[in-house]
This record gives C-alpha cells, sequence and structure tokens, in this order.
C-alpha cells in the first residue's frame, strides 16, 4: 500500500507514514479494548447457561431448598424476591418522586438545597453493604422489626431512594419550561402545575427509573445478608414479619457449598434471576421508546 | 364607542343567566372571592412542606448511617486503640488470643481492587474513545448498552463465574494457586466495572466541543493525535471522576469478593493467595452468630466505618473533579 507523496521530501514522506500506521494501530487497540468487555459478557452468559440449561425445569421454580442437590428448588427464594422488590417500590417510589419533585419545581436556590443534592450524589456511592449495616442497627435492632420481610424492603428502600430521586429529577428537568409557563399563565398553582403537566410528562421517565433501580434492588445479596435473609428457606412468606430468602442469596448459600451438583442449581438459579432482571428491563426500555416517540 | 369591560372568571363560558336569586342564609359567591385563594394556598403549603419532608428524609439516611456506625465504633475504640487497630498485622478477632490489626483486611480490598483497576481503566478508557471517537453512531448505540450490561448483572453471579470459570483458568496457568484467591476476585471486578469508566469517560468525551477537534484537524493533526492530544486532556478531569468512582466501587464490592477471594486475613502482595477484604468480613460476621453488645459485633462497625471514610473521600473527590469538568464546558 503506498501513500500520496507530500512533495516535502523522503523524511516527511516517512514520518507521515508512520503517522498513519500509528493512527491505525491505535483505532485497532481502542476497537479491541472494547471486545474485552463484550465478550467478557458473551462469555459468563455462555458459561452459566451451560451450566444451568440442564437443571432448568418446572420442578426447580416449585421446590423449595434441600440438602440433595437434585431436589432443591428456588421456590422460597422467588416469592421472597417478589415480596421483597414489591414492598421497596411500594416504599421507595412515592418518598424518591416527592423528593425529586421538591428538589425540581419547589426548592429555592439556597445552600440547603445543595446540601441535599450533594447528600443524595454520595448516598449513590455508598457501599450496599454500609446500607446492610444500617439495617441490622435500625430497621432488626432499634426498631425491632425482626428478621423480617419489612426489614429486608426498607434496608433496599434506602439503598435505591438516591438512584430512583436522581432519575426522576432527569425527567422532570426534560420536561420543557414552556408547558410550565403556559400553565402558571392560566393561573394554575405550583401544585396544579406539577400534577397536571409536569408529572404526566415525566411519568415514564420516572418509570423507567424506578425500574432499573428495583432491578438494582432484585440482585441485591450483601444488604440483606447482615439484615438476616438465610439461605435455607422452606416456606414462602404470607407476612411482613415472615423470615425470608431471595434468589440472589439463595444463589450464593449454593455457590458456597462444595459439591458439583450445587454449583448446578447455582448455575439454574442464576438463569431464573437474569431471566427475571431481562423482564424487567425489556419493560424500562419499551416504556422509555413510547416517551421518546412523544417528546 | 364602547371599551370592553374586563372579563371575569366564568364569563363566556355559560351563557349569560340572570342570577339565582340568593339563597337567604348565603351570601353571593364572588368569583374573585380572596379568601377562596387563601384556602387554595393553605392546600399549596401543605404540599409543598410534604415534599419538602420527603427531599429532607434523604439527608437523615446519611445522619442514620454515621450514627449508627458512630456509636458503635466509639464502643470498639473504648476497647481497642486506635493505633492496635490501624498498626497491628493481624485480624483474628475469633481467636484466643485476639488481634485487631485493619491492616490486612484493608490491604485485601485495595490488592483486589489495584488488579480491577489494571484491567478496567485502561479497557474502559479505550473503549470510551473508541465509543466516542471511533465508532459510527449506530454502532455506539448498540455498544454502549451492551457494555452497561455488565454493570446490571448482580455481584453474585460474577462471583460465581470466578468460582467456576476464572478461577479454574488460572489454576491451567499457575497450578499452586489457592482454590479462593485475589487474582480470581480482580479479574471479575475489573470486568464489573468497565462500564463505569467507559460510560462515564465517553460522556467526558463526547462533551468536548468539536471545535476544538476541527482545530486540531486543520493544523494538520491524524485522529490519534486529536484523540490523545486534544480531546482527552481536554476531558481529562472528567474521566480522572470516572476512574476514582470506579475504584471505589471496587473496593465496596461484596458479594463476588467474598465468593471468590475466600475468608483469610492475609497480609500478602501474592494475587494468588486467599485473603479477605473489608466486606468480605462484614458479611462472614454477620453470617455467624454475632450476640448485639460483643467486641465481634462492633468490629463490624469500626471495619464498615472505615470503608464508609474510605469510599466516601473517594466519591467527594470524584464529584468534585466532575464539578470542575462541567465547569469548564458550559
Amino acid at each position: 500500500m503506498t501513500l500520496p507523496a507530500s512533495g516535502l521530501g523522503p523524511d516527511v514522506d516517512r514520518h507521515d507514514t508512520r503517522r498513519r500506521m500509528m493512527g491505525r494501530a491505535f483505532a485497532s487497540l481502542c476497537a479491541l479494548a472494547t471486545c474485552v468487555g463484550v465478550v467478557a459478557l458473551a462469555v459468563l452468559l455462555v458459561d452459566v447457561t451451560l451450566d444451568g440449561a440442564p437443571r432448568l425445569s418446572a420442578d426447580l421454580l416449585t421446590s423449595f431448598a434441600s440438602r440433595f442437590p437434585e431436589r432443591a428448588g428456588v421456590k422460597a427464594a422467588l416469592a421472597g424476591s417478589v415480596w421483597i422488590v414489591s414492598l421497596t417500590a411500594v416504599i421507595a417510589f412515592p418518598l424518591s418522586v416527592s423528593a425529586a419533585i421538591y428538589l425540581e419545581e419547589y426548592a429555592p436556590r439556597h445552600w440547603s438545597t445543595r446540601a441535599i443534592q450533594t447528600n443524595i450524589a454520595n448516598l449513590a456511592g455508598v457501599p450496599s453493604i454500609v446500607y446492610g449495616i444500617l439495617g441490622l442497627a435500625l430497621f432488626v435492632r432499634a426498631l425491632g422489626l425482626d428478621r423480617s420481610v419489612l426489614s429486608g424492603a426498607l434496608t433496599l428502600s434506602l439503598l435505591i431512594m438516591p438512584v430512583i430521586i436522581m432519575a426522576a429529577q432527569e425527567a422532570i428537568r426534560a420536561v420543557p419550561p414552556t408547558i410550565r409557563e403556559a400553565a402558571y399563565g392560566l393561573g394554575a398553582t405550583r401544585w396544579q402545575v406539577v400534577r397536571h403537566q409536569v408529572l404526566p410528562m415525566a411519568l415514564p421517565g420516572i418509570l423507567t427509573g424506578t425500574i432499573l433501580a428495583l432491578s438494582r434492588a432484585l440482585g441485591e445479596t450483601a444488604p440483606l445478608i447482615m439484615v438476616g435473609a438465610v439461605g435455607f428457606v422452606a416456606f414462602t412468606p404470607s407476612g411482613l414479619s415472615d423470615q425470608f430468602t431471595v434468589l440472589p442469596l439463595q444463589i450464593y448459600s449454593w455457590v458456597s457449598r462444595p459439591q458439583q451438583g450445587f454449583h448446578e442449581v447455582a448455575a439454574a438459579g442464576i438463569l431464573v434471576l437474569l431471566g427475571l432482571l431481562l423482564t424487567m428491563n425489556a419493560v424500562a426500555i419499551v416504556l422509555r421508546n413510547r416517551y421518546r416517540a412523544r417528546l | 364607542m364602547t371599551l370592553p369591560t374586563l372579563l371575569r372568571p366564568g364569563d363566556g363560558v355559560a351563557p349569560a343567566v340572570a342570577p339565582v336569586s340568593p339563597d337567604p342564609g348565603e351570601p353571593p359567591r364572588d368569583p374573585l372571592d380572596l379568601s377562596r385563594g387563601h384556602r387554595r394556598n393553605f392546600g399549596e403549603r401543605l404540599i409543598a412542606a410534604a415534599l419538602f419532608v420527603c427531599a429532607a428524609a434523604s439527608t437523615l439516611i446519611t445522619v442514620g448511617v454515621v450514627v449508627v456506625l458512630l456509636r458503635e465504633t466509639v464502643g470498639f475504640f473504648a476497647e481497642v486503640p486506635l493505633t492496635a487497630f490501624l498498626t497491628d498485622t493481624r485480624w483474628e478477632p475469633m481467636f484466643q488470643e485476639k488481634h485487631f490489626g485493619v491492616l490486612p483486611l484493608m490491604a485485601g480490598s485495595f490488592m483486589v481492587a489495584a488488579g480491577a483497576a489494571a484491567l478496567a481503566l485502561p479497557v474502559g478508557m479505550l473503549s470510551a474513545i473508541f465509543l466516542s471517537e471511533y465508532a459510527a453512531p449506530r454502532l455506539r448505540r448498540v455498544l454502549k448498552p451492551l457494555l452497561e450490561i455488565l454493570a446490571g448483572i448482580p455481584t453474585v453471579v460474577y462471583g460465581y463465574f470466578a468460582l467456576t470459570f476464572v478461577t479454574p483458568a488460572i489454576r491451567m496457568v499457575f497450578p499452586q494457586t489457592d482454590i479462593f484467591n485475589a487474582a480470581s476476585a480482580s479479574i471479575v471486578v475489573g470486568i464489573m466495572i468497565i462500564p463505569t469508566v467507559s460510560s462515564l469517560s465517553e460522556d467526558a468525551l463526547r462533551a468536548v466541543p468539536d471545535s476544538l477537534r476541527q482545530g486540531a484537524y486543520g493544523l494538520g493533526a491524524t485522529k490519534l493525535e486529536v484523540s490523545t492530544r486534544v480531546v482527552v486532556p481536554a476531558a481529562l478531569s472528567g474521566i480522572v471522576a470516572s476512574f476514582i468512582l470506579a475504584v471505589s466501587r471496587a473496593i465496596g464490592e461484596t458479594m463476588a469478593v467474598t465468593i471468590a477471594a475466600g475468608n483469610l486475613p492475609n497480609l500478602t502482595l501474592n494475587p494468588l493467595e486467599s485473603i479477605q477484604t473489608m466486606t468480605a468480613y462484614i458479611v462472614q460476621a454477620s453470617l455467624g452468630d454475632t450476640p448485639q453488645g460483643t467486641l465481634v459485633y462492633r468490629t463490624l462497625f469500626a471495619v464498615a466505618m472505615t470503608l464508609f471514610l474510605i469510599t466516601l473521600a473517594m466519591n467527594v473527590v470524584s464529584q468534585w473533579f466532575l464539578a470542575r469538568f462541567r465547569e469548564e464546558y458550559r
């Protein structure tokens, strides 16, 4: 391959050729680096599928945990996960959206607002296990809620509230200010503007952020270990004060056993968990696309 | 010529009807009655106050974390001197002869984080350059969410992957490797934090104004030179912010590390050995029976406090860099 000569002499030509070669090498390097992540994802998914697919059956979903890997199932964990995530949604959603509305529509430009905002950003970076410690000391011990579904859901609510607040703020900020101005111009009060104009427009975005935050709650293990969810539960929870386990915790308890059989059940459990996550994310994507189409 | 009279609310909505003879008990309602506005104002203020309470509640979470951690940590340091905690090289809180040196746990956390950073920072950064500078928009729209899936996979799944895939692979190369080892944990944590680096850095790179790129091209620079000598330096504070945030995530990571790196507090630099991180200790101690009020129970809080302070400091620094970056290109 020859490059056009610059007409500035052989030295400049050689230099130019080198620069172009370096450029190509760097482009390939960048493309290669991007592949690392994609390939790692593919290997992980294929590995888990190969290990877990043979154990994937209706029995897996309808059996409780067992000392025998061939009889073990995820029934209690699946029910626990559904309980915990639903309850977390009920607790965290209204609080977070209210906080976001306050920060975007009501808050004065004041140091206290900035402090709240900075605090929320910092909370989003606190390791989840620290929330577990908070849940253990506050809900399990101080409030006497014990190792219950309610303790677990409250702990996870604290964990995902900053995430939902930030997503909801972004969705509210995306509502064009002209809409608000028009409503104010017609004599609407602040709450009427929020209730009838801003919220309906921001809702798909808020819901997308909420679903993504809830899918994080669905995958959390460490904070629930702290608040005392247990790996071996042979019943499904029937109330807020019942003991519980969740899918990731059940998977952890199987992974930490040395027998190969339990590793296979763990892989099958992971497939169930990933299936749930995929469903939630698909819903979020559909919502986001509808939102884009409307704005 | 008649001047238009001022419109009053209600005018033009319904045909003018002769006013109904006023009820003797009730005075006629004036549409401009200001007391109605007062009532409306009261409701408005109530709503505003309720919303403020919800926003302020988020600060209560931080207060809660700090109070809870401080209370038990103070109790811990009443029994174990701070110097022993920070300088003793052994962490043996459950042995007969107790040692409370947090160094082995910190070293474990930092070793895993360093290994993860060694993988994720260059890979994430180069991916960010590829996505922002080289990839066609269509390709970027596919690749970026694909990479972000890595951050959405539950960490317990990474633990499984480390134990059943990465560790056996390492042992094929280095047969003396422990079943639980820091290297395997580092690799999966590194994979996990790639999207933190790539997505945030890409946002920073794309925020660099195009005029800078065009200026450099105009001077005859190649794409490599534009990317590495103009765009990356211009986005540097945003990139640094993403690096710090990623490392802070690696330090706070719990399940993958607990499953893959082991539970052996071990002050070592050999990544093929079994170690224990701060997070793994917290999980191990809370899985066992740790009655409230005992010293072992308090170690949980002392270690969690250490972890909280380290990650908080990193997050604050990261946000400072991010704020500086945002200011530059506003």
